[in-house]
């Protein structure tokens, strides 16, 4: 039984405590898969695309659930539907292309169709030919759709779940969180670019680390010198009642001082940067509240973004229990002037592979990953701002961390394999 | 061949093998001289180009910009040490019109860690606007178009 494999090796908490996070939860096989049955295929949203990327009958995207494909596709009636991309056949791969517009869905192996609800059309030969071979007489193709998701769309965000019992979206952010959503995503977008960062380590490294307000201006130097952002801003960090979602925002506060870095000497402050092109953050205050800077988070691996006037939606895929993938998609919005779209394009630099505040994040998640190969006997310590998982003023915790173990734990921990 | 399109050929050859040197070669101060003082550098991926969508994983429309990027490497981001080679195909020469040269250059880049592991980082193509006369030429725009979406750990060193 696979699960009795599983329970031998499953990872042990050392305690309830959410501030003791065992290593090996990185890097045991047997966790990987529990994880896939007990949040991948859970009661948990799992971020596909945006609504703007399959605007028409027949635009589909093919997207991922942990590393399961997924086709999106608007229907003729104007539904947006998923189901995995896997003929019910013999298993083979439906979609090879990232994207496209179709009328149906065809398998390249037998040539079985499916419409765009994922019902099976045509079967090749199913009545065998003079009368020879075919399926057997009982075989109905309504029997054999493609195995479809439960679906819900949120401020142009389009989420799918194997589990129906998944609560409605806003339920799932929470009110606090919905709002930090809707504050963003408050009209039509476009899509500007996409890339993807291949992370050397596992994914639940890099959603610790887009949690943790506390390293951000001690890591990424660029973003301290500059001003982008600094632990002496105002702003605060929200935690959902789950914990599983999370939001980080600060607001610029120009008269600041650098006294505080200065006293305690952090390596990063640095005041002999200067930029011979300011113009990169030359910014404007879009949302009208003076917000410079919201990360946000939700449950497994969804990441809204804004730097400034950059805006990204990041998707984290597991690919192992050591490498994950990063899948950026840059946006901005229909209604951009000119102006608007050229000030999007040099503010990404801020973000990204290359990003002057972000390219760090790939390096420290495999100084972790590479430095805890074959640990069981240690953890870490998730103990910056107290050891609850609650929303606070103060950006110099590690609250959203933690409130990340505590959904993980209630969901895996009640898992029955 | 006519002669001056020999020595035109030529020139542009020099000009991209002496842009690898000074990369590959860990001389990025160097590296925003090779281009005009208003600018295009980009780097973005063959379906965002195909696309038409304009983002740059590192975009920049001066040559402060790029300046700017190599004082960020040098003093600011945390990254591993490592280093490319660029392997470049000859440069083909689309045209030449107004003093404007458009030229075409596939590349790989292996990329070497500290460590001593090896990959091939990117490859794809230079597309160049290249404008001056004989040895002097400067880069008005080079768009690199990787061939692949995706990106080990990061991209620090320009490509």
């Amino acid at each position: 039984m696979a699960g009795q494999y599983l329970n031998d090796s499953l990872v042990r908490w050392p305690s309830k405590s959410l501030t003791d996070i065992p290593y090996d939860l990185f890097t045991s096989k047997a966790q990987y898969e529990l994880e896939k049955e007990a949040i991948f295929k859970g009661p948990a949203w799992h971020y596909l695309c945006l609504r703007v990327e399959v605007l028409n009958p027949g635009d589909y995207v093919v997207s991922h659930i942990g590393e399961t494909s997924i086709i999106v596709v608007r229907n003729e009636q104007k539904i947006i539907k998923a189901m995995v991309n896997r003929c019910a056949h013999r298993g083979a791969m439906l979609c090879q292309k990232r994207s496209g517009t179709t009328r149906k869905f065809s398998c390249v192996y037998h040539a079985w169709s499916y419409d765009l609800d994922g019902n099976l059309t045509n079967v090749a030969f199913s009545k065998g030919i003079k009368n020879q071979g075919g399926m057997p007489g009982d075989f109905k193709n309504e029997d054999y759709p493609l195995r479809r998701l439960k679906i819900t769309e949120f401020c142009g965000l389009i989420f799918g779940s194997f589990d129906e019992h998944v609560p409605d979206i806003e339920t799932y952010l929470g009110p606090d969180v919905s709002a930090k959503v809707k504050r963003v995503l408050n009209r039509p977008v476009k899509v500007i670019g996409r890339n993807t960062q291949m992370l050397p380590n596992n994914w639940k490294i890099y959603m610790e680390n887009v949690k943790d307000s506390y390293h951000a201006s001690i890591l990424h130097l660029f973003f301290t010198t500059f001003r982008l952002n600094r632990l002496t801003q105002s702003g605060g960090i929200i935690v959902d009642e789950s914990g599983g979602n999370h939001v980080s925002f600060s607001v610029l506060d120009k008269d600041m001082s650098n006294k505080a870095y200065e006293e305690d000497d952090v390596r990063s402050d640095n005041s002999k940067v200067k930029l011979a092109d300011p113009n990169l953050l030359e910014g404007v205050d879009e949302f009208g509240d003076g917000i410079t800077l919201q990360i946000l988070t939700i449950f497994p691996g969804f990441v809204l973004q804004q730097v400034r006037n950059s805006l990204a939606v990041r998707q984290v895929l597991p690919k192992g229990t050591d490498r994950s993938d990063l899948v950026w998609t840059y946006i901005g919005f229909e209604d951009d002037d000119e102006e608007m779209d050229a000030r999007r394009l040099r503010q990404a630099n801020l973000v990204g592979p290359a990003g002057y505040i972000s390219m760090e994040d790939g390096v420290v998640g495999g100084f972790v990953q590479r430095a805890i190969r074959g640990v069981t006997e240690d953890h870490s310590i998730v103990k910056m701002g107290g050891e609850e998982a609650n929303s606070m003023e103060s950006r110099v915790t590690e609250s959203p961390i933690r409130g990340f173990w505590k959904k993980y734990r209630a969901l895996t921990e009640s898992f029955n394999l | 061949m006519s002669q001056d399109e020999i020595e035109r050929q030529f020139h542009v050859q020099n000009l991209n093998a002496r842009y690898v040197s000074t990369i590959d070669n860990d001389r990025l101060e160097d590296w925003p001289d090779y281009f005009t003082e208003d600018c295009l550098y980009r780097i973005t991926t063959k379906e965002d180009f195909d696309e038409g969508l304009l983002l740059g994983i590192i975009y920049a429309t001066t040559r402060n910009m790029l300046i700017d990027r190599v004082t960020s490497l040098r003093d600011a981001n945390i990254y591993e040490a490592h280093n490319y080679r660029h392997i470049l195909a000859t440069p083909l020469i689309l045209s030449d019109q107004e003093g404007i040269l458009k030229v075409e250059t596939n590349f790989s880049v292996i990329r070497t860690m500290h460590d001593g592991d090896s990959i091939l980082f990117a490859s794809g193509r230079y597309l160049d606007q290249i404008i001056g006369a004989g040895s002097a030429l400067k880069f008005l725009e080079r768009i690199v178009v990787t061939d692949s979406r995706k990106f080990d750990t990061l991209l620090a060193i320009p490509l």
